[in-house]
Formats: C-alpha cells, structure tokens, sequence
C-alpha cells in the first residue's frame, strides 16, 4: 500500500540515524582536527534534510512542483534575524511561534494565490513569488540589502532563569537539528497516513475526480501548501542560526533548485528519500568541491546519472531493491546491452534473429 | 404520534409530487455548435431512465451539465425542486447526485478500498473533523465495505486500483458512486468495453440497486437498457427525439428509423 513500506526502510533508517546521532564519538577518530567543521556540516545536513522533507509534502505527496519554496526557507531565517535583539539572545519561546505564524500567514496569501494553478503555471507563479521577495530584501534597506543581517545571539532557551538548552554550543544544537528532523518526519508519516493523506494521494491521482466526489480539493492543497511552508521556514530559521545570518541567497531560486534536486535525488513522495537525498546531495557536492573548482559539472553529471538508473532516486533503491527481474527492465541496461546497428538494417536482420536463437 | 405523522405527510407529499430531476429548455452551446438543445427532461422518484442516442447526440453533455461538470448555456435544472444549475460540480455532489465517467476515472495508486473510503468519507461529513472521532472512521469503513461487497470487489480490497482488471475498474467506478450514499445516479457508459458476461452481471447489480438508488444511464448495450430502464429518452443531435416507458420506445416507429435503424447500419457495416 501507499506509504507503507518494507521492514528494512525502518531498519535501515534508525540505523543510519543512530549512526549520526554518535557523530560525535566517531567523528574525531575519522576527521581528526576536522571533525568540528564536520559536525557543522552535519548539522547544516540535517536542517536541509528537514527542508526537503517539508518540500516532498507539496511535490512527492500532493504533486505541486514549487519552485519557490525557498521563499519560506528565507522567510524563516530573516523572521528571526529582524525580530532579533541587537545585544541579547531572543526567547526560542517567542521566535518559534512567531517564524511559524508569520510564515503561515504567507504560505496562506501566496498559496491562496498560487493553488488553483497546474503544473508549468505553478512553477512559474511560485517562482515568481520567491522572485519577488528575493528582489525585495535584496535591495530593502531594512534587510540589510545584499549583505543580508547578522544575529549576534542565537535564542534562548530557558524557563524561569534556568538554561535548558545551550544552542550555541554546537553540539547542543546539532542534537535539537537532529530532534527537529525526526520530529518532522514523525509528523509527516503520521500526516501521510491519515485520512487527510489520504485525500492528499486521491488530489495527486486524480484531482478531478475528487471534484466530481464533492471534495474542494484547493482547500486541501491550500493546507498542504501552508503546513509544507511552516516546516521549511524552522528550516530557514535553523539555518539562520547555524550561520549566525540571514542572507538573501536563502531565499533565491537557486535554493529553492537544489532542494528539489535533492527530492529527485532521494525519491519523491517518500518522506525518508529527501532525507536521504539532502545527505546525498551535501556528500557530493562537498566532495566535488574538493576535487576541482568546476565541481558544479560533476555534480550535474551525476545527478542525470541518478535519474537514469535510479528512476525513484535513494528511496526507490531500497523500497524495491533491484533484482534480476527489474535490471532486465531498465531502459539504461537496455541501451548498454544494445545490440550494434552499424550495419545496414537488411543485412542486419539475419544477424539478429541468429543471435536470439543461440541466446 | 398522530399530529406528527400528519405533520410529516404534510411535508412529504409535495416532495413526492415534484420530480427528483428536472430540467427546462436545457442548452448548452460550444461556440457554434449546439450539443445540447432545448432539453426537457424529467427523472421521477425511483425510476431508472435510460438515455439513447447515436454518438454526438449529446448525451454525455447532458450528464456533464447535471453534474455540474459544466454550466448550461440557457435552461433550468431542479433537483428536488431546487435550482441547481450553475453550482459547481462538487457542490452538486455534496447534495447527493454521484455520477460515474464515460472513461475509467479512478485513484490508481490506491487500494480498492481507499478507493471507496474517499468516496464514502466525503458523504458522511466532511474530513478535518473526522480526525479525533473513532466512530466516524469506523463508519467509513463500514460502508466502503458494504459497497465492495455490493459489487463483488471484496476479495480485491487491498490490491491497488491500477492492479485490477479492466472490468474490476468498472466495477469499483459503480461501488465509488454508490459509496457516496447519492440520492441520485448517473453512470455515463457504465458497461462501455465490458465483455458480455461481465456487461449481464453489472445489469444485474443496476437491476438490484433500482429500488434504492434512481438511476440516469447512458448505455449503447440495448439488452441491459430494455432489461433496466423504466423509461427511455432518445435524442438526436442534442435534442429530445422521444421521450417515454421503455415500451412504447421500443414500439415507437420514429425511434426505430432515426436511431436504431442507423445504428443497425452502423453495425452492420
């Protein structure tokens, strides 16, 4: 059935989270002096896995393509830059709540706007949308402009005087990252197999005939749209923490291009794939860094290669390992085995059906 | 006990006096082309009617326009006695017309049952409040079952929509419809494409379904339309040619020239 998988998806996953939940026991012993830079890369790791996770909502679930949804990821990093005190941490109290109100309320104009449109239009339209706000803090005065706002303090977390959580110790907050992502994941697997979910698979069908049943399908979408936003901007808001800015960057297409990449990379409409993508993504693209300067090369031509072997990305390679049967299907297998056509067809033909005897 | 059975008469009589379906110089136009023409069309309580035509006739149109697919050009559509042209077909839905397509038109990736539970969920009260009551899924679940088991798809429950046969297909479009409780049915083509076993064996679920469920039908199979139908209405290039009970269509001189001798012909060659 749909979202529910094999055994080995949920092995596999508490495996791999346990493996990074102890990065800090065996990071130093594989990283050496590096393993601080390392554990902030895992951090950064997982604040875009939780990105892409709430990006998989909208696309993998309910089959929207946004490409605007940086525009929520940026939306959460400047709320919380701006709203900021100049020189004293902000209460986490005040600033979750608030980057996810402030961000519902724009994923709820934006996608009022943008959720009766189909396919290229909601492309362009939410595109056009992360455009506009990219241009507006790019050149605003009160958004620090291309240099974006510095946060002096990363938010409090303490009830009555006493600290509960010291995010800036970067262990600290790499464990609340880590928290955030399988929170979101729970969250999202519970969403996807509730009714609502349900409905949501229905709309991705065949939306038309959930119309035809009695369902006001954009009213579903709508809230979709508004729960994918809040998840990106506490991914937004996480980044902005981690970076100790917000910066425009955050919020431009470019952003928005690279955390679908890792959707397709990982396996659309899975939860766990973008999760697994994101990591995918970070892992080569750091790699290809340190290979050569035209590392963006590489990592196109491996994500073309991704897509024609791995049709359904990480996700699919895991949900339905490949065997004999399915190898035998795969259009590049296919091409690789192709049986060489240089000589005329006429001449061909004997050659051919000789050969499929003797096989 | 007496004042309120007097009281419920009082109210019920008008209803059973109006049609359940009625539509008034009914028109619909795509830029010059007329599909549907000046329509009056009459379903009563109860009744499976049955809708014939040569193809282009209109009859596909005709549903799309009850269904709220589409609004009329010109005309008047009462169901129950209220107007309902020029609602949007989700909320004609919500009020108890369920229509199946010409073309399957199901949720493929999920499963037979989830299939129904869409179905039978949006009928028994909308989803967000759903969430927290037990009691309501259970009723869904109950009637999505019900409704598999009307149309002999039990056995298929769990195997994804897309996984089933052809015939299947058709099938769980009729038990999706059913599930959502209508008050009124209307099945373009439910047959279309079925095999003859398959075709006498939804005639006879239609057939036992009559006395609950009022039925709109367009079908091209002739033996399940005179099996089925209470009354016959055929039109012609969007307009009615003949209107009436399935006997005097089946006698009726003009019908048989105009359309069952061109479709005889059609057949034939």
């Amino acid at each position: 059935m749909l979202h529910r998988y094999p055994k080995r998806v949920v092995i596999i996953m508490l495996v791999l989270t346990a493996f990074v939940a102890i990065f800090p026991l065996w990071g130093p012993l594989v990283f050496g002096a590096q393993s601080d830079f390392m554990m902030e890369k895992m951090t950064l790791m997982l604040i875009l896995a939780l990105f892409a996770m709430s990006l998989d909502l909208l696309v993998g679930i309910v089959g929207l393509v946004s490409l605007g949804h940086a525009l929520f990821f940026g939306l959460g990093a400047y709320t919380l830059a701006l709203a900021s005190p100049a020189f004293s941490p902000a209460a986490i109290w005040w600033m979750m709540p608030l980057v996810m109100l402030i961000s519902a309320l724009a994923a709820l104009v934006v996608g009022f706007l943008v959720i009766r449109t189909k396919g290229i239009f909601f492309i362009m339209t939410t595109l056009a949308f992360g455009q506009m706000l990219y241009y507006f803090v790019n050149t605003s005065r009160h958004t620090g402009g291309t240099d974006g706002v510095f946060i002096m303090f990363r938010p409090s977390v303490e009830i009555g005087g006493t600290v509960l959580l010291d995010l800036d110790n970067p262990l600290t907050f790499f464990y609340v990252c880590l928290a955030m992502v399988v929170v979101g994941y729970l969250f999202l697997r519970w969403l996807t197999r509730s009714f609502y979910g349900q409905v949501l698979d229905g709309i991705h069908d065949n939306e038309h005939r959930m119309e035809a049943l009695g369902y006001a399908t954009s009213h579903y979408k709508l809230v979709a749209f508004v729960i994918s936003g809040v998840m990106a901007s506490l991914a937004g808001m996480l980044a902005a923490m981690q970076y100790g800015f917000a910066n425009p960057a955050q919020l431009g297409w470019h952003t928005s291009g690279e955390v679908l990449m890792m959707l397709i990379l990982g396996g659309m409409g899975t939860i766990f794939g973008p999760i697994l993508g994101a990591f995918a993504y970070e892992i080569l693209q750091h790699t290809f860094e340190h290979m050569t300067t035209h590392w963006p090369i590489l990592m196109g031509i491996t994500i073309i290669l991704a897509v024609l072997v791995l049709p359904r990305g990480i996700a699919g390679l895991i949900i339905d390992p490949p065997n004999r049967e399915s190898l035998a299907k795969s259009p590049l297998l296919k091409w690789l085995k192709r049986e060489p056509t240089a000589t005329p067809p006429e001449a061909a033909k004997p050659a051919v059906s000789t050969t499929s005897k003797e096989g | 006990m007496s004042a309120t059975t007097h009281h419920d008469v009082l109210l019920e009589t008008p209803l059973l006096a109006t049609p359940l379906l009625e539509t008034k110089g009914l028109t619909r136009r795509f830029g010059g082309l007329v599909a549907v023409n000046d329509v009056d069309f009459t379903l009563r309580q109860g009744e499976i009617h049955a809708i014939l035509g040569p193809n282009g006739a209109g009859k596909s149109t005709l549903i799309n326009l009850l269904s709220g697919e589409f609004p009329p050009s010109e005309g008047e559509i009462l169901f129950q006695g209220q107007p309902i042209q020029g609602r949007k077909a989700r909320q004609i839905a919500r009020m108890g017309i369920g229509r199946s397509h010409q073309k399957t038109n199901i949720f493929p990736r999920l499963t037979c049952l989830q299939n129904c539970q869409l179905a039978a969920r949006i009928h028994l009260g909308g989803v967000f409040g759903s969430w927290r009551s037990r009691h309501r899924a259970l009723e869904v679940d109950q009637r999505a079952l019900e409704v598999l088991e009307t149309c002999q798809l039990v056995h298929r429950a769990h195997t994804p929509a897309s996984a089933m046969s052809y015939g299947e297909q058709r099938q769980l479009q009729i038990a999706m419809v059913l599930a959502t409780a209508p008050k009124l049915m209307l099945l373009d083509e439910p047959m279309a494409g079925m095999g003859r076993e398959e075709t006498a064996q939804v005639t006879e679920l239609l057939k036992g379904l009559s006395d609950r469920y009022p039925l709109v039908l367009i079908e091209h199979d002739m033996d399940s339309v005179f099996r089925l139908a209470d009354r016959i209405t055929v039109m012609v290039d969007g307009c009615v040619l003949e209107t009436g009970p399935t006997a005097q269509i089946r006698a009726s001189e003009r019908v048989r020239d105009v359309y069952l001798g061109r479709h005889h012909e059609e057949s034939a060659a």
